[in-house]
């Protein structure tokens, strides 16, 4: 496998969790309004997702499609970070998440609008505006919930103390080849912390939260090592596809 | 998704009065207004500032509520394959559909505000047992194929129940119907696509969706009530034009709809009795197990408890958010005051 291929995946993977993460909300949203909303940041990022792996399986050129990769592929091949795959606390854990993720989002798809990949440019430019809507939406919420009650500051501060130490890892560009750099395919994810940091920190503070101190998480999704959580995730999303190998559906 | 209209029966056999009560001839009720159903009568709309008979308005508020209540209710069974949807395809389609039933209930909950009620009472009504949803929605998906069967079978069953309640007498829940009729007859024909797929891929693939059709055919049947000689609210609601066929008009309608696509999809339908009638012009069919629908609306079908108790944790853990929205735009809304106050 290419390092380029390798890059897209963990874009792809990245958002194709984050969307199997959000579905689990649909039908136990806080208001009707918010099951529609959240169904709807997961179908983009689902389509994000389904527009990346058929990418990269075009890219590979073994006649891998979207679901091959999807639902064929084992942990150690998922190439997505921490953040996104671990199990999805309250709706202020879920909001704080939410903010992190697509704030980032937004960064790195603004940054790949102008990859030489024409692909990938293609895909930033539609999904672009998709996460400027997700991380309004987020933002929203979490001043909705820090300056709300007490009760929903103290939840959304908690939220925010758990998210916060695996935002790290989206920054972490060690995973990204050199040469993608050179080309001009890749962005280096270290060079959109300081712009995701500004905004972030700004929305925490309006919503008179606390930003929080923790160390980052020691992680490894990037390399495909996952938390426990993840062979459930994948367990329940590939079980139906993998019992019936090469039906179409 | 449809809410249907009826109640268990009573021990002759009826159902048990809704607010309107009315079994027999139906005579205009005392606080009918002048005109009011001469309007009816042309097909006129009836809007939300319009004088209506109080029990016009309550047989809307039932009726509209439970279809908002079925929606919301029906995005569980749905729901329940989101995470497990064979292909990234079906899953965005899943997704979608689920979304517009979100969708759905909020049309109706706003079409039965316009009658002067509150959708925070309607869901407390909900969650308490003293409003029903579509009993449909206490069966079980069991299978990826039952994704298929509901949007084939459920959703149409639906759309024949929906489509005459385009032209229902209330504006507001006409117009609304015009829109959810729509996006139904997008879910049964995605449905009817998923289970052709299926009947037509495996030996596996085929049997489970012969399978989902075979548990969700007389359920589907259901839906449209009981048989006109011990339905209840129809006569009034007909007269109201907000009914405009009886039970059994419509689901005749249905299963002369149907039979030709079980066809199509090389899918049997599990009735011996199912027959074409040269005479009458439609399908015959067996006897259906009102007794087991009556057992379902009790509250004794597979999922009912398990379907409100979802449905009553969702509401009670998102209370702390609801509140959170409220404090702070009242707090929002505060600090707007006090900064204009201060430039005055």
């Amino acid at each position: 496998m290419t390092e380029h291929v390798r890059y897209v995946l963990a874009l792809a993977d990245d958002v194709l969790v984050a969307s199997q993460r959000l579905g689990g909300w649909i039908a136990r949203a806080p208001e009707l309004e918010e099951d529609v909303a959240l169904a709807n940041i997961g179908l983009d990022l689902l389509g994000q997702a389904r527009s990346l792996l058929t990418h990269a399986g075009a890219l590979e050129g073994e006649g891998r499609d979207e679901d091959a990769l999807a639902y064929f592929r084992d942990e150690r091949d998922f190439l997505n970070v921490h953040l996104v795959e671990r199990s999805h606390g309250d709706f202020a854990a879920t909001m704080a998440r939410l903010l992190l993720l697509s704030t980032y989002l937004h960064e790195l798809w603004t940054a790949l609008l102008t990859s030489t990949d024409d692909t990938l440019a293609a895909v930033a430019a539609k999904a672009v505006k998709e996460v400027d809507y997700h991380a309004d939406h987020a933002r929203m919420w979490v001043l909705r919930l820090g300056d709300g009650t007490e009760e929903s500051h103290r939840r959304m501060q908690a939220g925010l103390e758990a998210e916060w130490p695996y935002a790290e890892e989206l920054f972490d560009g060690s995973y990204v080849d050199a040469a993608l750099l050179e080309t001009g395919v890749a962005v280096d994810p270290s060079t959109l912390r300081e712009r995701w940091a500004g905004r972030v920190v700004a929305v925490v503070e309006e919503a008179t939260l606390t930003v929080p101190t923790s160390r980052p998480a020691v992680t490894g999704g990037r390399r495909g090592i996952h938390t426990e959580e993840m062979g459930y995730l994948l367990a329940e999303m590939q079980h139906l596809a993998r019992s019936h190998p090469g039906a179409s559906w | 998704m449809y809410g249907n209209d009826f109640g268990v029966p009573a021990r002759d056999g009826r159902d048990t009065p809704g607010p309107t009560g009315g079994t027999g001839t139906t005579p205009a009720p005392p606080d009918e207004p002048p005109g009011f159903q001469e309007l009816i009568d042309t097909d006129a709309r009836i809007e939300p500032r319009d004088a209506m008979p109080e029990a016009y308005r309550n047989t809307l508020v039932r009726q509209i509520a439970q279809h908002a209540h079925s929606e919301i209710i029906g995005m569980q069974p749905e729901g329940n394959w989101i995470s497990r949807a064979p292909s990234l395809r079906r899953k965005a389609i899943l997704m979608a559909k689920v979304q517009d039933e979100a969708g759905h209930g909020l049309y109706l909950y706003a079409a039965a505000e316009t009658l002067g009620v509150d959708r925070a009472d309607l869901l407390d009504a909900l969650h308490a047992g003293r409003q029903k949803y579509s009993s449909i929605f206490n069966y079980p998906t069991l299978t990826w194929a039952d994704v298929g069967a509901i949007g084939w079978l459920v959703d149409g069953a639906a759309i024949a129940n929906q489509v005459p309640l385009c032209r229902c007498s209330y504006g507001p829940y006409a117009r609304a119907m015009i829109r959810v009729c729509k996006e139904e007859s997008f879910h049964q024909r995605q449905g009817f696509e998923a289970l052709h797929t299926l009947s037509h891929g495996t030996e596996a693939q085929k049997a489970m969706a012969q399978d989902a059709v075979n548990r969700w055919w007389w359920p589907s049947l259901m839906m449209f009530g009981p048989s006109d000689a011990d339905s209840t609210h129809s006569e009034q609601s007909m007269r109201w034009g907000i009914k405009r066929f009886s039970n059994d008009e419509l689901r005749q309608r249905f299963v002369d709809m149907t039979v030709p696509q079980a066809d199509a999809l090389g899918l049997t339908l599990p009735d011996p009795d199912l027959c074409w009638n040269d005479e009458r012009g439609h399908y015959d069919f067996g006897e259906i197990d009102f007794a087991e629908l009556f057992e379902v609306i009790r509250g004794n079908g597979p999922c009912n408890k398990q379907r409100l108790d979802h449905r009553v944790r969702a509401h009670e853990e998102g209370a702390w958010v609801r509140e959170a929205a409220v404090a702070y735009a009242r707090k929002k809304q505060e600090r707007a005051g006090s900064t204009t106050g201060a430039v005055a």
